[in-house]
């Protein structure tokens, strides 16, 4: 097993909803760490940590000037803040929580 | 270079009621904004407006107008542009027509933007039967699910489409000092004065662009200036956290700021973070006004809480602007109980199971229900096991039904439990937890030339109804 650091000390991130959808913001520390993050934080690995929120997908976007990838996930939010039965209807904890994802230290 | 200062001081409704009148009192701002209006904020002004034909706008309004009447009479300069009026601006103009007034203000010229309604003829008393403008060769199919609209087409309580900067570009114009708008996106509220100001066209999409880039950044309030921020830590003051300012040259240049002496942080970390905040593809970031590339935005310190905004480009105009509707989907309700430990979470659950199983022997299953265990982990369900033994767990039981008695009766059956569950059972002081409807959400668009502003601009007196 390589080493890992949890994505919080690569990374600053903020979330919120769009209808069902939601999306965390992801931005690196450094330039260095936004081409580590680049290879490991895929949206395929965002979308497996949130497994259990059952996305319809998960879409990684770049934001290269500020160093920061977008993850926008579909449907994850149990109907949106009008009609999600959940104390976070819109999403906004998913930032924090996935700063706790495990990444291959760099 | 001519630069205003537009400061942004509610970022929703229910904000600080005291930061408006802190902020212009602080720093000398051209413009104030003040944006109320979330995606259901309307459905809500909706049913107000159904019940009393007065209502329909946000009331912080006129309260926040009061406090800044002695700052509006001091300030000539001063301009304020508000999206408070929701679904009736008429009335909101009113509202703070009669404070204007009252303050010996009463020659200040408020302008209103109408025309985000699309609601054909609602009647007011039954907001219900609104129905939606016979709009030729418009299908209201949903914008993520392409799902026509008929499934919902009786139930719509309100639909709005999205306006741009034209309507306050109008109003300030034509001499507003206040302009209420209902539903304009909300980085048209910067844009608006930006453009007004500057003399920019509604061409000039890369200025446009780093205007709603600026609008974008502050619509939030203090999400920009050290709220929400994960590199919060606990030296940084926010009792007194200052909203943000944008300046923004007639170049388009942009510097996002606070008023000095104020609490909070403006840094590129924070600026950062509002800058993803609730977009999609940053690469076509929407608004009526423009379509804004946000991949080439560049953050640059500008010395103590300045942040230098470049980089954003304009790629054309949106052809559809966008269309919220609401609808009308049953009844919700949730309440808590707090268990505190040995075995919180344990018994917890098995209150739980005592509300489900009696709502089942009953045959009084609301159509879907949620329990969760707050304290032990479970804010995001599903990421990680739950806490095996937390001290205490919050048990937050919701419901959802078409029937409004369902769901009551389903949250009622938490309060026996104080006396009839496991031991440890408090926290259930407060009222028994309220039914409210629920008004779903309907994300659409509609061709923009459909869409007709109007706008209106008077002295505050002449508002007043007589």
């Amino acid at each position: 097993m390589s080493p890992t650091v949890p994505l919080s000390e690569l990374a600053h991130a903020r979330s919120g909803d769009k209808g069902n959808h939601a999306n965390i913001g992801v931005i690196a520390c450094d330039q260095t760490a936004f081409e580590h993050l680049g290879r490991a934080l895929t949206a395929e690995r965002v979308a497996e940590y949130f497994a259990a929120l059952a996305p319809s997908a998960v879409v990684r976007y770049e934001l290269p000037g500020i160093r920061a990838y977008n993850f926008v996930l579909f449907d994850v939010l149990g109907g949106g803040a009008s009609r999600s039965l959940r104390i976070d209807s819109q999403g906004k904890t998913l930032a924090v929580t996935l700063l706790k994802l495990p990444i291959p230290a760099p | 270079m001519p630069v205003i200062r537009i400061g942004n001081a509610a970022g929703f409704w229910g904000d600080s009621l005291a930061a408006p009148r802190r902020m212009v009192e602080s720093t000398r701002l051209d413009y104030l904004t003040l944006e109320y209006l979330a995606e259901l904020t309307m459905s809500i002004l909706a049913h107000q407006r159904a019940k009393n034909n007065a209502a329909g706008y946000v009331t912080d309004f006129p309260l926040v107008l009061k406090d800044l009447a002695p700052a509006l009479a001091r300030q000539s300069w001063l301009r304020i542009v508000t999206n408070a009026g929701g679904v009736n601006p008429q009335a909101c103009a009113a509202a703070a027509g009669l404070v204007l007034t009252d303050a010996g203000l009463g020659d200040v010229r408020i302008g209103i933007v109408e025309g985000d309604e699309l609601l054909y003829e609602p009647d007011i008393h039954n907001v219900r039967s609104g129905r939606l403008q016979p709009a030729a060769r418009e299908t209201f199919a949903h914008l993520d699910t392409g799902e026509p609209i008929d499934a919902i087409r009786d139930r719509i309580v309100a639909a709005n489409a999205y306006l741009g900067a034209g309507g306050i570009v109008e109003s300030l114009s034509q001499g507003a000092r206040i302009v209420i708008t209902g539903r304009v996106a909300d980085a048209s509220l910067t844009v608006g004065p930006a453009v007004f100001e500057h003399g920019w066209s509604f061409d000039d999409l890369d200025r446009l662009a780093q205007a709603s880039v600026a609008g974008h950044l502050i619509e939030c309030g203090a999400q920009v200036t050290g709220g929400m921020f994960s590199g919060w830590t606990p030296d940084v003051r926010l009792a007194d956290i200052g909203y943000p300012v944008a300046e923004i040259d007639s170049d388009g240049a942009v510097v996002i700021t606070k008023p000095e002496g104020s609490g909070g942080q403006v840094t590129i970390g924070t600026v950062s973070e509002q800058l993803v905040y609730e977009i999609g593809d940053p690469a076509h970031y929407l608004t009526p006004d423009v379509d804004v590339d946000f991949t080439g935005v560049h953050l640059a310190d500008d010395g103590p809480d300045r942040v230098r905004v470049s980089g954003a480009r304009g790629h054309g105009v949106p052809e559809r602007l966008k269309v919220s509707i609401a609808y009308d989907d049953g009844w919700m309700a949730d309440g808590t109980l707090v268990i505190a430990g040995p075995q919180a979470l344990l018994k917890a659950r098995a209150c739980a199971d005592v509300v489900l199983e009696r709502a089942r022997s009953a045959a009084r299953m609301p159509a879907r229900t949620n329990a969760e265990y707050l304290g032990a982990g479970e804010c995001v369900p599903g990421i990680r096991p739950l806490a095996d033994d937390p001290p205490e767990v919050v048990l937050r039981l919701s419901a959802h039904d078409p029937s409004r008695e369902a769901v009551e009766r389903f949250v009622r059956e938490l309060v026996p439990l104080v006396t009839s569950g496991p031991p440890g059972v408090t926290g259930y002081a407060g009222a028994r937890p309220k039914p409210r409807r629920v008004l779903a959400y309907w994300p659409t668009t509609i061709a923009r030339e459909r869409i007709e502003t109007h706008v209106t601009v008077l002295p505050a007196t002449d508002w007043i109804p007589h």
